[in-house]
């Protein structure tokens, strides 16, 4: 659902331009030093990055689901550490207050997301749970008017940067599945959490994860999500679909970006005679980038436009999710491939995107887990 | 102090301009439309003197077909408080739109009109010139910076020279050129609230302007395709092929 087009209009103008004049020039210094530059940081603060989902009555943009990944196509185009930088706002890191937060905590940390000040980082996954999300270890025990935190959790998302913490803990030892974790809103300057060495990764340089630890951590029983005991897991599949969508509208702009740069070096490079996209084996390459990409465009808007029309999407999500992703995995591919041996090289951004985009299968849910979500409501819909 | 800018809808500067298959003008179906980077410009410039406390109040004009006024709102949300649409279809000559905003200007009375020194269009570079002598104010064309005080604006333009700086008395008129400043992007919010600022909409008719045109177009074609150049082993070579061969030395 688009709320005003020309207003609309003028939020993609905006960021686009801002990912072609002010980030894409950045992004080998990026990669280089792993880190983006405090400046940038801020300027995506000022304009209202860090708000774009967040209700419009607590500062935010309040952006349907289809303006959403409107703009996630934009964003896509650029290295996704700026994207991985104002993503857990916009989604993991605020969606528990959106959805579940009592009026008070609303008031008190939707304006501060939106604004960039306070930025939330989302602890769900822990060395032992991945995929099976809802088996988590880590405890919460009452005490008084304040819960005890212990446990760890792995590759945290803007962990190092953030201003709080939206934990999954174990309340109810006696449950073993999801209805015995809660989630908490946990202030990350209290004593108690401490971060483990940033990690190495693969590609999206400037993106940082690392572990945080909470080592008998009290959190005042009012940090309770919702105020309520058992909701928390619940709380976290809400923000699913939205997150699922949103990473495949990434990958769509990821896609059409490395399309862009093989087109534009297949045009210029010269092989036997003339540019190598006159040669057909090249076209094909292209042509089924460019048929793919297109394919994920219209899924993720279809059913972005469904969720906004209230519909259940779980399984076109997770379709998306599982399109979208290995799409641009293959693009990227051929993208190196019709760089050829200057595809193998870092001075080429298709080099750095090959890796970049390999997360983009593995998080929010692997493509296994999606062809699982997928299957598993189909049988349902159908017994 | 009030200032007026004018700002013109013209193919955003990354778009591949072509022209129609019969030549008769630029092909503008589907083409990426935005406001021209010269008025961007000065949208910023009196942003910063509102910011600084010397303007009070930016009026922000387009003239051009309704689509227009997308470009006015991207000037409100970059910080101008409100907007005037002089809604036309017709092919607006210089001239013209001078007429339009000399118009304008006697209906606001603003102290200074800043605008862009041309658009990236039609490359013209007389609007703001034509502007100084219908309403007789001063003028400081090219403008690479801009300086209010005591009822004067100090402007320092980029001639061929060098810099070369005057001084007007307000109200004044300024055309801007490139590195008068670094236009800001318009932050999310700002477009939002941009959209409950004020428009108003007039009409060239209503103004009493005539936007009849004085110029004919008769084709419009690309240049041609450029031959690849040569290099040549030394400085003797050049200017034996400069002599013999080019013939402009």
């Amino acid at each position: 659902m688009i709320r005003d087009q020309e207003f609309l209009n003028q939020i993609l103008d905006t960021i686009s331009r801002f990912v072609r004049d002010r980030l894409m020039p950045l992004e080998a210094q990026v990669a280089e030093e792993g880190k983006i530059p405090d400046d940038v940081v801020q300027e995506m603060k000022e304009l209202g990055f860090f708000g774009l989902t967040i209700p419009e009555e607590y500062g935010g943009m309040g952006l349907t689901m289809e303006e959403e990944v409107l703009v996630a196509f934009e964003l896509g185009r650029t290295s996704p550490a700026f994207r991985s930088l104002i993503g857990t706002n916009n989604g993991i890191g605020s969606a528990a207050i959106v959805f579940d937060g009592t009026e008070e905590q609303k008031q008190k940390y939707l304006p501060l997301y939106a604004s960039g000040e306070t930025i939330g980082s989302f602890c769900l996954t822990e060395p032992d749970v991945g995929s099976d999300s809802a088996a988590v270890k880590t405890t919460a025990v009452r005490d008084g008017d304040h819960y005890i935190l212990n446990g760890t959790k792995r590759y945290i998302t803007n962990a190092s940067r953030a201003g709080t913490f939206t934990v999954m803990a174990r309340t109810n030892p006696e449950i073993k599945g999801a209805r015995g974790v809660s989630a908490f809103l946990v202030d990350a300057d209290l004593p108690g959490i401490t971060l483990g060495p940033v990690d190495k990764k693969m590609g999206q340089a400037g993106s940082t994860t690392c572990d945080v630890i909470f080592e008998d951590c009290r959190v005042p029983a009012d940090a309770l999500i919702g105020g309520k005991e058992g909701e928390g897991f619940i709380t976290a599949m809400k923000v699913l679909d939205r997150g699922r969508l949103h990473i495949s509208g990434v990958s769509v702009g990821a896609a059409e970006r490395l399309i862009g740069d093989a087109l534009k070096f297949a045009m210029e490079r010269k092989q036997f005679g003339k540019p190598i996209a006159e040669h057909q084996l090249i076209q094909a390459m292209l042509a089924d980038s460019k048929a793919e990409a297109y394919a994920a465009r219209c899924m993720v808007l279809e059913a972005a436009r469904k969720r906004d029309q209230g519909h259940q999407i779980s399984t076109e999500a997770s379709c998306c999710k599982l399109f979208a992703t290995e799409m641009v995995g293959r693009v990227a591919d051929r993208a190196v491939q019709i760089h050829g041996g200057a595809g193998y090289m870092a001075e080429y951004a298709v080099e750095r995107f090959y890796r970049d985009v390999r997360l983009f299968r593995l998080y929010e849910g692997t493509s296994q887990i999606q062809q699982i979500v997928i299957a598993r409501n189909m049988v349902r819909d159908a017994s | 102090m009030k200032i007026l800018v004018a700002v013109k809808r013209v193919i955003d500067y990354n778009v591949k301009v072509r022209p129609k298959a019969d030549g008769s003008d630029v092909d503008l179906a589907n083409v990426k439309m935005a406001i021209n980077p010269f008025c961007e410009i000065a949208v910023e410039e009196a942003v910063r003197l509102k910011e600084a406390g010397t303007a009070t109040e930016i009026v922000a004009v387009s003239i051009g077909p309704k689509q227009a006024q997308e470009q006015i709102r991207t000037a409100l949300a970059l910080g101008a408080d409100r907007g005037i649409h002089v809604e036309t279809d017709a092919r607006m000559e210089p001239l013209a739109v001078a007429k339009t905003l000399k118009a304008l200007i006697e209906k606001e009375s603003p102290d200074l009109i800043i605008m862009g020194k041309q658009s990236i269009d039609a490359d013209n570079n007389q609007t703001g010139q034509m502007l100084g002598a219908l309403t007789a104010m001063p003028q400081g064309t090219f403008a690479s910076e801009v300086k209010v005080a005591d009822g004067k604006v100090a402007v320092t333009r980029e001639v061929d020279g060098g810099l070369q700086t005057v001084e007007l008395n307000l109200p004044a008129i300024v055309t801007t050129d490139l590195r008068l400043n670094e236009p800001r992007y318009a932050s999310l919010p700002n477009i939002m609230k941009a959209k409950k600022k004020p428009l108003d909409t007039t009409t060239p008719d209503e103004l009493g302007v005539s936007t009849e045109a004085r110029v004919n177009l008769l084709k419009v074609e690309l240049p041609p395709e450029r031959q690849a150049g040569i290099k040549v082993p030394d400085v003797d070579t050049l200017v034996d092929k400069l002599k013999n061969e080019a013939k402009v030395i």
